[in-house]
């Protein structure tokens, strides 16, 4: 199982983290420190894996991380996933940002923290692996983007129009993938 | 993919003016006013230099935030923004819990992106246990009905996430309809969500094991690896279980392995790795300790080991799971053959990595293969001074595992060279420990043993692990078995102790100071040479060394102490005194006064202080008898006897009713017996039970009613404790030192011959000096050498043998204390069983009952007359083949892969009728009893089994018939213990001798201790004719075994239900053949034994307890098609165990 996903800067700030297994709100930041701490001092020609941050649960657990230019990306996890396993799911992960943020930088994991976790979503689901194929992530996401953007092009409509509660405003906003009972309810919203 | 992330936070600012947002998705014009409030927020943070600069800005933007998510004109746009600026302050450690309830409002209300930003904060915010997530179950059970994918599957994720146990039942059947929804997307988050059910709550989720058998069937290649998670996890916990899986999932393999998945799930030309990792661990899993399995599973993985040869990370990957598997299952030779030439492959790699997991796979085979190691030495010499301190660390672990008694004092030296430099706290844990371990076991004399722990007490420090210190000294103080050479080492540590005591200002760890002091204290009479008085000055001046905590200063007090005991008179010590008798700390004045008091009155303090007396038994009175006396007193002098807080309670309840002329229910009885007296052996729940061996039922009625006080009285009177007196003496007879039989290691074995020192001719000087270092390492390694690595715990020399003094007395005590508790769960009930079986089992461990002849006809009868839960399992069974044959036809049936045949799950039970006949004792036969089945068989030996449920006890009783025509002698009958059950007297079951044809029996009783709903009791049985043979076989037990009615009134029943506070509700379907809740019920009754109170209308009340008295209350109602069960139990397992055994008899019916 997956314990944690941990994403940071070269200078230790947090960009993303997400905890699989309950900690508390102190110990998480804990194990963001150490775990920066025990990575960051690593040399770039080591191993990808790490053993033993004593916060993260002792020998059973290990850290495998890999460091993109400005960023590091740390999966915690237990004796149950393979170290070489995850070291290319991590790779994985980062294509699928780069091809979702088309050429993805740091200021895209801190602008649209929401899309990334999206993404992870994805991928890893209650600390199990999902999906690992690149594309096909990429076209859920693509899927539910326009989803959502339809929906938001749809609500702009209903302002511009001030239409309110009209139920043919989804013959006039051409949406055929919007399921009739959102419309609705976005409708009653407004 | 360095040139990804190209751009880096120094350009920030820079940046952040024109920094489109239009590169992410969905630019609207929420999203600019968004993205520049966080972006002001981030920019100003990224300005800041302090972390305190940073508190004071995000303190005042979350004063902004709650202003703004508290007005109600917040419209849910802007509370989306907030919500992520929220984020990202709760991701820099600053708790916002003011945003928590606004995050659920907007998974609530918001539309799909709002709504999804909601379920993100809320999987972020709060944890399993926040009360605020109750409020989250509607919006999760609405979104899960929704019409809407995107719906569906956001409630999917957040529910995989987080979700409240005990709310689990509401969104149970919906998550199940949606595996059977068309979208594949949607199926395989079902079954994760289903996974995290099975993880935080099993028993829930039990009835829909065959739903995971069709998710693996899936035509969806991703649906069934997602299920797969659900397999691993489950086979992990039962391997025995799933064996007749491990057909398909070697088709699976094969067909994954064999590229007949579509290209979609290449990933660098590789098949679906991760599909492929995943089950070879299932694999692996399987095929331990079983050949029959592993030959199943020999052709895919050779198949597996040759596909993947694309040089790859990967393929890898992939080849590392096929090592471990093929070293896990049983071994066949070609295949650890090409296994070791993997391994070879990974640690002879220029990439870090791959050497990384080499030295992990050779550490995991390493005492399978003890040539492998040396075939890599070499290696594993460089990887000792490899610049990777993950890889070193990899490579002493590997050590660790090769240590001998011939190579341990390099060994040790490598590892504590290697904790001299690390500094950090979790390797100097780990290590310590693994030093002091290998030093006790192979220290090849005192002084470097002394030495060894020297070194690891001063650098292993504070944060080594408590048990090492307290191993230590209990080594010192217990001894060998050479008197001599116990002395020696301990003049030895006093010695080495003393010159370390010697520098001024040497800084010591406080363990260290522990150790030494107590050391000196016990042993420093043993050195003839030094003089008393000069080591109590020693330690004097560590008394004022300011880094002494005050605990150490104790330790070293209460040396000085003893050390003073044994001199007439010493200036140090009245110094001492003096100094500290003016103390302002209250323990060192409070030593100070008791060592004055003592010095003059020396014979005292010697009879307090003898010598060399640390390992003599202290006698502690626990039940502190010596206060007897006064309690009696104060008794006579008319005080109120001393009740127990739970049964003040207990009483106060039972007061509402004034004069109650009836009889209490069972479960004041079964309160007493299972918590009232469990703290303090209690002599009143002891004759409580031998009374009533003697006495029919009746009595056992009357004494429930009077039970409480009398126990109460009992306890305190003047008799006081005599039962448990009797129990000490008798402890301390056995508590006898047993001879230790550890053997002396024998000197040093000549080291063999290395082979590459014979191949290398010439070296430099350098490869001669790592050679050398090899052949030391190495040595006692290898097929010539005479120490067996695989059952190193076993067949080690120890030098240092502890004797086994310490576990010897908690032996004895948990026996004195067994045979207390042991007639506990027999304690009187009113419907009880005649007394004479009672006896029979609690008496002997096994009875010879009567032998039978060869066949008489009446007894099989019998044995066919009664059966429930045999037809239970097999009515199981066939639906779940019926379910699997069903969906093999549309497996994979999208995907161009063959259909693969799941296999027949036929149960490994073969229901034979038994040769020999076979009839229960007469006393036994009367009570209810399934078939009797045979458990395993060899052609001359067979084991049948029979349960009989009595009133009082679940009994399995065993026969063992001899088939052949000679005596089989020393038939041995083992049973592993379990976590779930219990089997009294012993776990075990010996049959000198069983003449030819004809059949012993033995009985058990077998108890639940952790409610499950099924559980496996699995044994073996042993005989000897001419080889020793084994056999193993196991037997299910469920829970409706372990139920019975339980006959109480309607008003009993009112009053017990609300003095439980476990409960679980549940709603059933009722089909049309059900109809009214009598027909319902008395199903119940029939399948699980429940007591019906009472029916009126359509409500009823039923009960039933768990053996021995844990009493579960069902309260039943039903409306419209459905039935609302409510059970409430004091056990807080039970009540979802048996919903699910009523869901299943409600399923069946």
């Amino acid at each position: 199982m997956i314990k944690a996903i941990l994403i940071f800067n070269n200078h230790g700030k947090p960009r993303l983290s997400k905890f699989y297994q309950r900690y508390s709100e102190d110990t998480q930041q804990q194990i963001i420190r150490e775990t920066f701490h025990l990575v960051s001092k690593r040399d770039e020609n080591v191993c990808n894996f790490l053993e033993g941050g004593l916060l993260i649960g002792g020998s059973d657990n290990k850290l495998i991380y890999r460091h993109y230019a400005t960023l590091y990306f740390v999966f915690c996890v237990d004796s149950s996933e393979s170290e070489l396993g995850i070291l290319d799911l991590i790779q994985v992960f980062v294509e699928t940002l780069d091809k979702c943020f088309e050429n993805v930088c740091e200021l895209d994991l801190i602008f649209h923290v929401d899309k990334v976790h999206n993404i992870l979503a994805e991928m890893v689901m209650g600390g199990m692996v999902l999906e690992t194929n690149m594309n096909e992530i990429v076209t859920q996401i693509d899927a539910q983007n326009k989803l959502e953007k339809s929906e938001v092009r749809l609500r702009d409509s209903i302002m511009s129009f001030n239409l309110k509660h009209d139920h043919n405003i989804s013959m006039m906003c051409n949406l055929c993938c919007l399921s009739f009972n959102t419309i609705l309810y976005t409708a009653a919203c407004l | 993919m360095s040139d990804v992330v190209e751009r880096t936070l120094s350009a920030l600012p820079g940046l952040l003016g024109q920094h489109d947002p239009g590169a992410g998705p969905g630019g609207g014009p929420g999203r600019v006013s968004a993205t520049s409030r966080l972006g002001g927020l981030i920019r100003s943070i990224t300005a800041l230099s302090s972390k305190h600069e940073e508190e004071k800005l995000i303190q005042q933007e979350q004063t902004n935030l709650k202003a703004t998510v508290s007005a109600p004109t917040t419209t849910l746009r802007l509370m989306k923004e907030c919500m992520v600026r929220l984020i990202y302050c709760e991701m820099l450690g600053y708790e916002s819990s003011f945003g928590y309830i606004h995050a659920i409002k907007l998974a609530q209300q918001g539309n799909l992106l709002e709504k999804r930003v909601g379920y993100l904060a809320v999987s972020l915010f709060l944890h399993e246990n926040h009360e605020l997530l109750l409020l989250l179950v509607n919006t999760v059970v609405k979104d899960l009905q929704s019409t809407n994918l995107v719906e569906v599957c956001m409630a999917l994720t957040v529910v995989s996430q987080i979700f409240p146990r005990e709310m689990i039942p509401a969104v149970l059947p919906l998550i199940e309809d949606k595996l059977q929804h068309s979208k594949e997307i949607i199926r395989r988050k079902a079954v994760q969500a289903l996974y995290k059910f099975y993880l935080i709550a099993p028993n829930q989720v039990q009835h829909i094991h065959d739903k995971f058998r069709k998710a693996l069937c899936d035509r969806d290649v991703g649906v069934m690896a997602a299920s797969l998670h659900i397999y691993l996890q489950m086979i992990k916990k039962n391997a025995s279980g799933y064996k007749d899986l491990t057909e398909s999932f070697v088709t699976i393999l094969k067909q994954v392995v064999g590229g007949k998945l579509p290209i979609d799930f290449n990933y660098h030309s590789v098949p679906a790795p991760w599909l492929q990792i995943q089950l070879l661990r299932i694999l692996g899993l399987l095929g331990k300790d079983d050949p029959r399995t592993s030959e199943l599973m020999y052709d895919v993985l050779d198949e597996s080991l040759r596909r993947a040869e694309i040089n790859h990370n990967i393929t890898y990957a992939i080849l590392f799971e096929c090592v471990q598997t093929i070293y896990t299952i049983c071994p066949k030779s070609d295949l650890l053959e090409k296994a070791a030439k993997c391994i070879g492959k990974f640690v002879l790699s220029p990439k870090i990595n791959l050497k990384y997991l080499g030295l992990k796979a050779l550490t995991y085979v390493i005492q399978q293969d003890p040539n492998l190691a040396l075939q890599h030495q070499m290696t594993i010499i460089e990887c000792l001074d490899h610049p990777d301190p993950i890889i070193k660390r990899e490579t002493l672990e590997l050590l660790y595992r090769i240590t001998n008694g011939q190579n341990v004092t390099v060994i040790v030296q490598k590892m504590l060279d290697y904790l001299r430099q690390s500094k950090e706290e979790y390797t100097i844990i780990n290590l310590t420990g693994k030093i002091a371990e290998l030093a006790e076991k192979y220290a090849p004399d005192n002084e470097w043993f002394i030495q060894t722990m020297n070194a690891v007490f001063s650098v292993g420090g504070d944060v080594m692990h408590p048990d090492i210190p307290n191993n230590f000294l209990r080594l010192l103080a217990e001894g060998f078995d050479d008197e001599k050479e116990d002395e020696q080492l301990r003049v030895y540590a006093v010695q080495s102790y003393l010159s370390l005591l010697e520098e001024e200002d040497a800084f010591y760890p406080q363990k260290f100071l522990q150790v030494m002091s107590w050391v000196l204290g016990e042993y420093s009479y043993l050195i003839n040479d030094g003089d008393p008085e000069v080591i109590i000055t020693r330690l004097h001046r560590l008394l004022k060394q300011t880094f002494v905590t005050s605990e150490t200063k104790a330790w070293i007090m209460t040396a000085i102490t003893k050390m003073s005991s044994r001199m007439s008179c010493s200036k140090t010590v009245d110094k001492l005194i003096q100094e500290f008798s003016t103390s302002l700390d209250t323990c060192m004045r409070q030593y100070a006064f008791e060592l004055k008091h003592l010095c003059e009155n020396k014979e005292l303090m010697k009879k307090l202080l003898p010598l060399d007396a640390s390992c003599d038994e202290i006698m502690v009175d626990a039940s502190l008898s010596f206060l007897d006396g006064f309690v009696a007193e104060g008794l006579g002098s008319g005080a109120a006897p001393y009740k127990p807080h739970h049964q003040r309670q207990e009483e106060k309840l039972s007061q509402e009713k004034a004069l109650n002329f009836e009889p209490y229910g069972l479960s004041f009885t079964s309160s007493m017996s299972s918590s009232g007296f469990t703290g303090r052996q209690s002599p009143a729940g002891l004759s409580l039970g031998s009374d009533m061996s003697g006495n029919s039922a009746e009595i056992g009625q009357k004494e429930t009613n009077c039970l409480k006080l009398d126990g109460v009285r009992k306890l305190w009177g003047k008799e006081g404790y005599l039962p448990k007196k009797e129990n000490k003496t008798g402890k301390e007879d056995k508590t006898q030192p047993v001879p230790p039989d550890s053997i002396l290691m024998g000197h040093v074995v000549d080291p063999p011959l290395m082979q590459s020192e014979q191949q290398v001719v010439s070296l430099s000087e350098e490869e001669k000096e790592k050679q050398q270092l090899a052949s030391t390492l190495f040595v006692g390694l290898g097929s010539n050498s005479t120490i067996s690595l695989m059952g190193r715990a076993d067949t080690i020399t120890q030098k240092l043998k502890k004797k086994s003094k310490i576990s010897e007395t908690q032996n004895s005590e948990e026996a004195s204390s067994f045979q207390n508790t042991a007639t506990l769960p027999f304690s009187p009930l009113p419907d009880t069983a005649p007394n004479n079986n009672k006896e029979n089992f609690q008496g002997n461990e096994h009875l010879r009952l009567r032998k039978v002849s060869l066949s008489s006809s009446e007894v099989l009868e019998a044995s066919v007359s009664f059966d429930t839960s045999q037809s239970l399992t097999e009515a199981g069974l066939d639906e779940k083949l019926s379910n699997c044959r069903l969906s093999t036809s549309s497996l994979f049936a999208d995907s161009n892969i063959e259909v693969f045949q799941p296999p027949q799950n036929v149960p490994d039970i073969v229901a034979s009728k038994a040769p020999l006949s076979l009839c229960l004792p007469e006393e036994l036969a009367g009570h209810p009893h399934s078939e009797i089945v045979a458990l395993c068989s060899r052609d001359i030996l067979t084991v049948y089994s029979c349960k009989v449920w009595t009133d009082d006890c679940s009994l399995l009783v065993l026969f063992v018939a001899n088939n052949s025509t000679s005596p089989l002698k020393t038939v041995n009958l083992v049973f592993e213990s379990t976590e779930h059950f219990k089997i009294f007297e012993s776990l075990s079951c010996h049959f000198p001798v069983i003449e030819a044809q004809s059949i012993e029996s033995c009985q058990k009783c077998v108890q639940l201790e952790k409610v499950c709903t099924e559980g496996i009791l699995s044994g073996s049985i042993s005989y000897h004719l001419e080889t020793d043979t084994h056999l193993e076989f196991s037997l299910t037990f469920s829970l409706s075994d372990f139920i019975r009615p339980m006959k109480i009134t309607t008003e009993d029943f009112g009053r017990l239900w609300l003095s439980f506070s476990n409960d679980v509700k549940q709603n059933l379907k009722m089909s049309p053949s059900q109809g009214s809740l009598s027909i319902a019920l008395n199903a119940l009754k029939q399948k699980l034994k429940l007591h019906i109170v009472e029916i009126i209308g359509n409500e009823g009340i039923a009960a039933c307890r768990l053996l021995p008295s844990i009493p579960c209350l069902l309260h039943c109602r039903t409306h419209a098609r459905t039935l609302a069960l409510w059970f409430r139990s004091s056990c807080s397992a039970l009540p979802d165990s048996l919903l699910y055994q009523c869901q299943k008899v409600m399923e069946e019916s």
